[in-house]
């Protein structure tokens, strides 16, 4: 059995792929999460091009439409790539050994988040009170039959991406405390990569429902 | 490449993080751009947006997550099911076809 290699800083390394335990176990997470988005993605197809009738933005909710507001999508996806850059300069501070942009920058990445959550949810509350929900209503089927599944695969696809990055604000929360305690150096900083890594995949497909 | 070079600074491997900000937010802007001006048949449009789309993960995953720095192993392994993600799509939509 092959000993574990040991990296700079006193890190150890998977033998096989030379880099540490916990980096290789999020590639492999994020490696599994393509399949899952990519199979809502799948569905979303089926169902899309599965039924003639189909709600668009830009309609009126009344006449079969939607009342999804692109202008509102488009600003949250550009706090996402804000907090992108913010989070790779915080793990580039801290390979400089640079706590104070270390912090700067892990803070900034949390309130963009955070930022990102909130509007979120206040989109979803107002898409409610507008009638928009998971399933149409008899009004509605009415006038579009298979609106329902527009609602449903809406909600299903926006609200996993949600869901991912509230559980990476809620990470990020906790390395931001642990930077500000200290707990990242220099030499020892894996955690800062890792939760990085997970923000920008989340970043990334947020991107798709853009 | 002029870009690669923009994107990656005098320090050698350290990229520009700034520069590629600003090249994703033009490109968000632009895809904005095209789904309320273009007047592009619906199916160029989406085709153009999934475009631009990977266009913007291709450099996240290259600069943002460092993958153009790994080594090979680990580039394999996070790309593995990219092409499974690719035949699943393909598939469904030949449904449709």
């Amino acid at each position: 059995m092959n000993e574990a290699t040991i990296l700079s800083g006193g890190v150890r390394a998977e033998p096989g792929m030379r880099v540490y335990n916990q980096k290789l176990g999020m590639w492999v997470f994020l490696a599994s999460e393509v399949m899952f988005f990519t199979s809502l993605i799948g569905a979303y197809i089926i169902l899309r091009f599965g039924t003639d009738a189909w709600a668009l933005p830009g309609i009126p909710l009344e006449e079969g439409g939607t009342p999804l507001a692109i202008n509102l999508t488009a600003f949250n996806t550009f706090m996402l790539i804000c907090s992108s850059v913010t989070m790779v300069k915080a793990f580039a501070a801290i390979q400089q050994g640079d706590q104070k942009n270390l912090r700067l920058f892990l803070s900034l990445t949390v309130l963009l988040g955070a930022s990102f959550v909130g509007i979120q949810i206040v989109e979803y509350m107002a898409l409610v009170r507008e009638g928009f929900l998971p399933h149409c209503g008899e009004h509605l089927a009415a006038l579009v039959p298979n609106c329902h599944l527009f609602g449903s695969t809406f909600y299903t696809m926006t609200g996993f991406h949600g869901a991912h990055v509230s559980i990476g604000v809620l990470c990020m929360i906790w390395v931001t405390v642990k930077a500000f305690r200290g707990g990242y150096t220099k030499e020892d900083h894996g955690g800062v990569e890792v939760i990085g890594l997970y923000w920008h995949f989340v970043d990334r497909w947020g991107w798709r429902w853009g | 490449m002029a870009m690669e070079t923009d994107m990656e600074s005098a320090e050698g491997k350290k990229p520009n993080y700034y520069f590629i900000w600003l090249v994703l937010a033009v490109l968000t802007a632009v895809e904005v751009a095209l789904a309320y001006f273009s007047g592009m048949p619906r199916a160029v449009l989406i085709i153009v947006l999934v475009g631009l789309a990977v266009w913007k993960a291709t450099l996240v995953a290259m600069y943002y997550m460092h993958l153009k720095f790994e080594r090979l192993r680990l580039i394999v392994l996070a790309t593995a099911p990219l092409p499974l993600a690719v035949i699943l799509i393909l598939v469904v939509l030949l449904e449709y076809a």
